[in-house]
């Protein structure tokens, strides 16, 4: 075939014609055709964020436009089929369980993805990264197994009050010492650029602000401390552990990621300085990975904001609930509030709204765990940045 | 002067000096908080496994295959309570997850890898698949509820049946299509470009490119990603319920394969352990049954994560 062209070539005047160069019609008919499919897929996902926000929007704006508004804050409770829409009666066991997961998550996540980037080796992380695997792997209506038959007997009805009182006052009294550097930098700061008045003012609001945070959570810790009933049923703080032990392997992959980001140059120049091994790892590639793990906590409480499961069955709470500050108590988070009023009956029936109510709910979570991974979004690219 | 130094005795005081060990009591403490913090998580790991496996010795080795076989029942002691109903949920379920989320998927990520020009739609898909994979699962019961059972927008509840084993199908496919489209594209990446200016060079077009070239190249890749997000979606059980999994009795009991009761009532193996775990406080049986249940699922999620690690690690040895 060469050959022919070739010849062809010689005799003719034009050496090479654009036609000849160009493929058959078909194969770029072809072609065409696949990028188009293939660009019909990529937006399939776009349909689907629309068809989400639409959902969403359409049946919580019935919602906002017929429920009577006096009805969702200061009520007893969240009893949908009544028409009683308790907002803080979901919001507060949401906060509850979630701060709960991230006092199991955050340090134990945090820890075992320090010692497996810094301390452990080939050999020890071979064998303990597919383990954390399996961990993230765990369905989480088992983890809601073992809340409600292990953890909700054994971890929090026996040794609930007194962990709950120590932990309190370990958590209490780290909060305290944090405040008071800020506070003292703060002051410092203002002592040092003295003449403008807004700093003062700046640095007086964040100690108030401290200072009254401190002094809610002390209460309440002391006030749910007194009122403690053990219980061997679901409770808040059961459904709270088991997101927490959920989220660990979620915390322990992105922060080892961030360190994993961290150039070796840096530990090399640490030692090469003399400095121990604690000190490379706590002053060194700690602070070079403190976005990533930010990002890793942030994106835990997402997850632990979302989570269903695990409160729907440990939570201690049937489809309707009295208002609880109480970790020890049963309550509904916004989730399980969701999932228990769609489960068991046929049709979500009872008062006008019910229906109406799960969108409302749904785009309350949907608009809270979105902020929370584009906030989380934003410290991993400040990481990429840097390196 | 400097000949001083290097003379016997000082040599010995600064060998000394470098290499006395001192304790380092700090980064002792340290280093075992960080193993107490990797053992606790280890530890809890074992104890739920000990906790499950304990739990469902009894089911699992008197009756293995009445429960393999049964159905939902309303009284724990009941001989034909068991799981055959989920079974054959859960295994539709994820049928119809590999039938639409990964061709869909791994479609869309060859679009944004090789074919998307960098401008700012296609920065705005990436940005939209990323956020749609950070939004809870309860939230695309909710996509599921309104696209499926009550026909919103398309009126798809006419082909889905609604409350059925292809609405779950169908809301869990929705669920991880982005984890399959993230997963797939870190996959297409990792491709070499000395292997698409090899395959230009000899003439391929664009797609002949990709289809000799880097898909094979891409596909353990890709594989890992799916097996992931097929576990994923057999583990998933808030969707189901806002879908209208059945968590009380459920009267059919199809065999495996009888593709007709595709649109009908159905339930899932997770939604069968959510139900019996909720019912073990009104009859205790219900404990080891769900526990039987959740030995089950979790034979079945482990094998598809495992065989994915396992894949992930041989294939990252192999091209180091």
């Amino acid at each position: 075939m060469t050959d022919t062209r070739a010849a062809a070539a010689k005799h003719s005047t034009e050496q090479l014609t654009v036609d000849q160069l160009q493929i058959a019609p078909s194969r770029r008919h072809r072609e065409v055709i696949i990028r188009y499919t293939l660009l019909v897929a990529a937006l399939v996902s776009v349909l689907v964020s629309t068809l989400i926000v639409l959902s969403l929007l359409r049946e919580a704006w019935t919602f906002v436009t017929e429920v009577v508004w006096a009805d969702t804050w200061g009520q007893q409770g969240w009893f949908p089929r009544r028409g009683l829409y308790d907002i803080p009666t979901i919001i507060v066991p949401t906060l509850i369980v979630t701060g709960i997961a991230m006092v199991v998550a955050a340090p134990l996540g945090l820890g075992a993805a320090v010692y497996l980037s810094e301390y452990a080796s080939q050999r020890v992380r071979a064998w303990l990264k597919p383990a954390l695997e399996i961990l993230a792997g765990i369905p989480s209506v088992v983890l809601g197994f073992f809340a409600l038959t292990w953890i909700a007997p054994n971890l929090v009805g026996r040794v609930g009050r007194t962990t709950f009182l120590v932990l309190g006052a370990v958590i209490l009294i780290g909060y305290a010492g944090v405040s008071a550097l800020i506070a003292r930098n703060r002051l410092k700061q203002y002592r040092e650029g003295a003449a403008d008045p807004s700093a003062r003012i700046a640095a007086v609001a964040a100690i108030a602000m401290l200072v009254l945070v401190f002094a809610v959570a002390a209460g309440w810790t002391l006030n749910v401390w007194l009122d403690f009933a053990p219980n061997n049923a679901g409770s808040l703080a059961a459904a709270g552990i088991g997101v927490g032990i959920l989220t660990i392997p979620l915390v322990a992959s992105i922060s080892e990621d961030a360190m994993a980001a961290v150039p070796d140059s840096l530990r090399e120049a640490s030692a090469g300085l003399g400095a121990r091994k604690i000190s490379t790892a706590t002053a060194v590639v700690l602070p070079a990975a403190i976005s990533g793990i930010v990002a890793a906590f942030i994106v835990a409480i997402s997850r632990a904001v979302g989570e269903t499961m695990v409160v729907f069955m440990a939570g201690g709470a049937a489809d309707a609930s009295r208002f609880t500050d109480s970790p020890f108590e049963g309550g509904l988070t916004m989730t399980a509030a969701m999932a228990s009023l769609a489960s068991g009956t046929d049709n979500v029936v009872g008062e006008g709204l019910t229906f109406q109510s799960l969108y409302f709910v749904g785009l309350l979570l949907f608009v809270i765990t979105l902020a929370l991974n584009v906030i989380a979004a934003r410290f991993v690219s400040r990481v990429r940045e840097a390196y | 002067m400097i000949s001083r130094l290097y003379d016997d005795k000082s040599r010995a005081l600064v060998a000394a000096s470098i290499e006395r060990r001192r304790a380092d009591a700090r980064g002792l403490l340290f280093r075992s908080l960080l193993q107490v913090c990797l053992l606790m998580t280890l530890a809890l790991l074992a104890v739920l496994l000990l906790t499950v496996a304990f739990d469902s010795s009894e089911q699992l080795t008197t009756r293995l295959w009445d429960f393999l076989g049964g159905t939902l029942r309303s009284q724990s002691s009941d001989d034909k309570l068991g799981v055959h109903q989920g079974i054959y949920g859960s295994m539709w379920i994820a049928i119809i997850v590999a039938l639409l989320a990964f061709p869909v998927g791994i479609g869309g990520a060859v679009y944004l890898e090789e074919y998307a020009p960098r401008n700012r739609f296609t920065s705005f898909i990436e940005v939209n698949i990323r956020n749609l994979a950070g939004v809870p699962s309860v939230v695309y019961g909710l996509l599921g509820l309104a696209l499926l059972l009550n026909g919103q927008f398309f009126g798809l509840d006419r082909f889905t049946g609604g409350r059925s084993t292809l609405s779950g199908g169908i809301t869990l496919a929705i669920l991880v299509l982005p984890i399959v489209v993230i997963t797939a594209g870190e996959a297409l990446r990792a491709v070499p470009v000395s292997l698409r200016e090899g395959a230009y060079g000899v003439g391929a077009t664009k797609w002949e490119m990709i289809r000799t070239q880097v898909l094979p190249y891409a596909a353990p890749g890709i594989l890992t990603g799916t097996l992931l997000s097929m576990a994923r979606a057999v583990g998933e059980a808030a969707p189901l319920i806002l879908v209208g999994a059945v968590t009380g009795r459920l009267g059919d009991n199809p065999g495996l394969f009888e593709v007709s009761a595709l649109d009908d009532r159905f339930t899932a193996l997770p939604i069968v352990i959510t139900s019996w775990t909720q019912q073990s406080g009104r009859d205790v049986g219900f404990a080891t049954a769900a526990a039987a249940a959740i030995v089950v699922l979790l034979v079945l999620v482990l094998i598809m994560n495992s065989a994915a690690i396992l894949l992930r690690n041989r294939f990252e040895k192999k091209r180091g």
